[in-house]
């Protein structure tokens, strides 16, 4: 049987190449949604490790509204992006300058 | 080695590999073919740690949704990809030196790391014994977390109705049917009976 760190580590990595692709691919939206997805990932198996280790349900119905709160944002993004698309013609982060912020 | 550790490193490399594949990949649309290995190898973790019914959800949600959506959108859209990848050299080092530094926070928090004496006892649902994981799921969240549950299918109900209401627009200058003139139509005004003298014509 394997041991919660192996999941701990394996999630822990996950997360790092999330957050490295956010960097990597700073122009393109669509891999950064992405990269998003998979640090949401690595958090749903940090818990669901947590909860088989712990032997507590509570973690698996953490991941499941996680899991909800993602396709939310997944499709909520994408929409954002399609709009966008269809106003400047581009999808480079560094042109979402509207509001100046 | 067991079958189960084997599953595990398999699954697990296989995570990892194709996560790292979806960040470098050259072309959008393989990044989304590698997201979907990544969440089908995902899924087969949460077989091993005991979590079916979140593993099934994982293909579905995931695998049957919010990758096909991604490739919907990678593939609608008509951009110049190979633009969007001109700064990536540019982006490398502050990218893998911010991954390092995290890797090694993650590391040196593992190496320190244990459970708490009283963890057992502050558990707030302890799973039953002899009862499959996804009736436990039901009666737990069907019932202490039903307003979590609720609340849960509202947000996607909102999101549903604010991706309808971001992407829909009404192009102007485009044939439609308009029901309503139809349905109002009145023979009186469309048709007018002549009557034809034989030779003559109207």
């Amino acid at each position: 049987m394997i041991g919660l760190e192996h999941y701990l580590m394996l999630a822990g990595a996950l997360f790092v190449i999330g957050v490295f692709g956010i960097f990597l691919n700073r122009k393109n939206v669509i891999v950064i949604l992405m990269s998003i997805e998979l640090m949401l990932l690595s958090v749903n198996i940090n818990l669901v490790a947590f909860s088989a280790a712990l032997g507590d349900m509570v973690g698996q119905v953490f991941a499941l509204f996680i899991m909800t709160v993602a396709a939310a944002e997944a499709a909520i993004g994408l929409a954002i992006l399609v709009c966008f698309f269809r106003t400047r013609g581009s999808i480079e982060v560094e042109d979402i300058n509207v509001m100046k912020g | 080695m067991g079958v189960s550790a084997l599953a595990f490193y398999l699954f697990a490399v296989t995570t990892l590999v194709s996560a790292f594949l979806v960040v470098v990949a050259r072309n959008p649309v393989h990044s989304v073919l590698w997201l979907i290995l990544a969440f089908l190898s995902s899924a087969g973790l949460f077989v091993l740690l005991g979590a079916e019914f979140l593993a099934m959800l994982q293909i579905i949600v995931y695998v049957g949704a919010v990758a096909v959506l991604f490739l919907f959108v990678v593939m609608m859209l008509d951009v110049d990809f190979s633009a969007l990848k001109a700064g990536m050299a540019r982006n490398l080092p502050l990218g893998l030196l911010i991954g390092l530094v995290l890797l090694m926070q993650m590391g040196a928090l593992f190496a320190h790391w244990q459970v708490a004496d009283g963890a057992p006892a502050l558990r707030q649902a302890p799973m039953p014994e002899g009862v499959q994981n996804t009736e436990a799921l039901g009666e737990l969240i069907y019932t202490r977390y039903i307003l979590l549950f609720q609340i849960s299918g509202l947000i996607l109900l909102v999101a549903m109705v604010g991706a309808i209401v971001l992407t829909l627009r009404h192009r102007e200058g485009i044939k439609r049917q308009d029901v309503l003139a139809q349905m109002y139509r009145d023979p009186a005004k469309a048709l007018e009976l002549k009557d034809v003298k034989p030779g003559q014509g109207l």
